[in-house]
């Protein structure tokens, strides 16, 4: 064959292929924003209606309350999953922070089973603790609590932004702190003005890591919730499920509304996380 | 005035001493080079001056003043580092004036001692560069600007030129000793290369497992080292040593030839004594093509094994006593390995060291 048929005929075949497992991906994605805007009796026609006849807000509108229908506190839940999302995320990452710093700069006793420690308690399932944990929380008052959930995604989330944050530490050159001591800051202010700015794009991933885990959380906050008092919005979810039936529907309008600021957030803070630090300020 | 004293300096890392009391005084306005083997303390005794090691025991003084307690802000110093710690985020303007913005200096302030130190090291033009877009010498650069623009009582530089080649390292051991002669500041060095202690001290301290094996200018250190380990540590190509016993005022060779004993160290030497000749190998040259050829040496018949020509003088390595030695041959004469040529040996510049303490026996 001609080689530069050949060179053609690679290059669909490539794109062919790519294109499948992109529709792999994102077709469930994109079958859900679908569904938000198409009304149930289309959603659940038989023979499917594969092309959307009818999109409208009429899902959403539902949602907040505009239709005569029964509304679901989605502004409540999406308040309850913002706080406890971001209160846990800020706590994590402040954790995060000092630990890895303390575990890249600093020499301590059991400092190596202390590490090892935290990464083990990551290989325990969260489910395997509900129990135990529902038992502690209902004892401490803390079940339906925006705190009770915090403490528990803070848990759940600071091991992993120790690691990755200690990880980033360690690869900047214990000099740059050195020379900005001697160029007059303190300790502290080695850390903000030296360190931390290096370390940002380490930080910022473990953020997102931290708020897309609570963000997304769903079996324990099942567990410890019960009202529109700490309900986040994955667990908001199923209130569209009724005995007989499920609004296919709203769910997925709902789905959209919980993938809105993750999607955000994401594209906000990935900036940092490309921009990717070019050192040079120290010979490799 | 910023003298420096270190009295009994000592640092312990757990059970291991790593600097076992240490006295110096380095006088102001004074270049002092620590020099010695990888492992010597030098480094962590320049450290200790600068605060980023805490002392275990004794005091560092800077003007007066000791210091220990003082954390490195507060000692009024700057150092240059070996792999010169740029601020990487910062550009080379900010790099340089970092220390006077933490320090509160107006912005106008900054700009003009930024702009003159940088006029001081060719760093005009690359002002707005990140680190990333230099290159090693201008990196070098930088991190000597952002010692001098906070015009600090002592200058630290820990190996600062190891990390470069060596046609640069030249040059900016040049641009060093420009910089010290132009701002007059008590320098202390570190390093482990001899040739950078020679060139650039006033002062030499050689450094070993800790310890100062000797103090002194480099031309004492070199022509009266106390120590085989001085003696062959300062200087290239090494001191040649060839052990002995003394036998009858003379050095008799593992093979049983005898040299005489050099003048320096006549008194001290003992009948019976195991000792090691030095003899540089400058000192060691065919006849006719040596250095000195009046004054007492020794002519021997050699045959040189390898033969390094340098141009104006060839590098000769051949054995004495089945000893391997350097010697040196000056002129432009092309040596063959094979060939025989009488050697002269220039004993009064030969010196005698204790075989068993490695102590000099010249003659104080």
């Amino acid at each position: 064959m001609d080689p530069k048929l050949r060179r053609q005929l690679g290059r669909i075949v490539s794109w062919v292929l790519t294109f499948l497992l992109m529709m792999i991906i994102c077709v469930p994605g994109l079958w859900v924003v679908l569904t938000a805007f198409r009304p149930n009796a289309e959603v659940l026609a038989k023979p499917a209606v594969w092309v959307p006849q009818v999109l409208s807000l009429n899902n959403f509108a539902k949602i907040f309350g505009f239709a005569q229908e029964v509304a679901i506190p989605v502004p409540a839940y999406f308040a309850n999953s913002m706080i406890i999302a971001l209160t846990s995320t800020a706590i994590a990452l402040l954790i995060g922070m000092s630990g890895g710093y303390a575990f890249a700069r600093y020499r301590f006793r059991f400092k190596d089973g202390l590490f090892l420690g935290l990464m083990l308690s990551r290989t325990v399932p969260g489910i395997a603790l509900s129990l135990p944990l529902f038992m502690i929380w209902s004892r401490l008052g803390l079940i339906d609590t925006k705190p009770g959930l915090i403490i528990v995604y803070v848990a759940m989330n600071v091991p992993f932004t120790i690691w990755l944050i200690d990880g980033f530490f360690r690869q900047i050159p214990i000099e740059l702190s050195e020379a900005a001591m001697v160029d007059g800051c303190t300790r502290w202010q080695a850390f903000w003005r030296i360190e931390f700015p290096l370390a940002r794009s380490g930080i910022a991933s473990a953020g997102i890591f931290a708020f897309l885990t609570s963000w997304n959380e769903y079996a324990l906050a099942s567990q410890l919730t019960r009202s529109t008092y700490s309900k986040t919005l994955p667990v908001g979810l199923m209130d569209f499920t009724s005995q007989f039936t499920i609004d296919w529907a709203g769910m997925s309008a709902m789905a959209v509304i919980i993938i809105i600021p993750a999607l955000a957030l994401t594209f906000i803070v990935q900036k940092h996380l490309i921009a990717g630090l070019t050192f040079g300020g120290v010979k490799g | 005035m910023a003298e420096i004293v270190l009295n009994k300096l000592v640092k312990n890392y757990g059970r291991t001493r790593a600097v076992h009391g240490i006295d110096l005084s380095i006088a102001h306005q004074e270049f002092v080079v620590l020099v010695g083997p990888s492992g010597c303390g030098k480094s962590t005794t320049l450290r200790m001056i600068a605060g980023l090691e805490e002392i275990s025991d004794g005091t560092v003084s800077i003007g007066g003043a000791v210091v220990n307690e003082l954390p490195p802000r507060k000692r009024n110093i700057s150092m240059v580092f070996q792999n010169y710690a740029l601020y990487p985020h910062m550009n080379v303007r900010e790099n340089l004036g970092f220390g006077l913005k933490i320090a509160g200096q107006p912005a106008a302030d900054i700009a003009q001692r930024v702009d003159e130190a940088a006029e001081i090291l060719g760093l005009t033009e690359l002002l707005e560069r990140t680190p990333a877009e230099l290159s090693g010498g201008q990196r070098q650069r930088v991190a000597m600007g952002r010692a001098i623009v906070r015009k600090p009582a002592a200058f630290l530089f820990d190996e600062p030129l190891s990390n470069l080649d060596a046609k640069l390292r030249g040059q900016m051991r040049a641009e060093i000793k420009k910089l010290h002669q132009s701002v007059r500041t008590t320098v202390v060095y570190v390093t482990h290369d001899q040739i950078e202690a020679m060139t650039l001290a006033d002062r030499i301290v050689v450094m070993r497992a800790g310890r100062i094996e000797q103090v002194g200018t480099p031309m004492e250190v070199y022509n009266h080292p106390t120590s085989a380990f001085v003696a062959t540590f300062i200087g290239s190509p090494p001191m040649n040593m060839l052990p002995g016993t003394i036998s009858g005022g003379a050095v008799r060779l593992a093979d049983g030839s005898a040299l005489p004993v050099p003048e320096r160290a006549a008194d001290n030497a003992r009948e019976g004594q195991e000792v090691l000749l030095g003899i540089r190998p400058d000192d060691i040259s065919p006849v006719g093509h040596g250095l000195s050829q009046d004054g007492p040496g020794a002519e021997l018949t050699l045959t040189v094994a390898i033969a390094e020509p340098l141009g104006m003088e060839s590098l000769i390595f051949t054995r004495i006593a089945g000893q391997e030695v350097q010697a040196k041959l000056y002129g432009p004469r092309m040596v063959l390995p094979g060939e025989e040529l009488v050697f002269r040996l220039a004993l009064d510049r030969a010196h005698l060291f204790d075989a068993a303490s490695g102590a000099s026996l010249e003659a104080r």
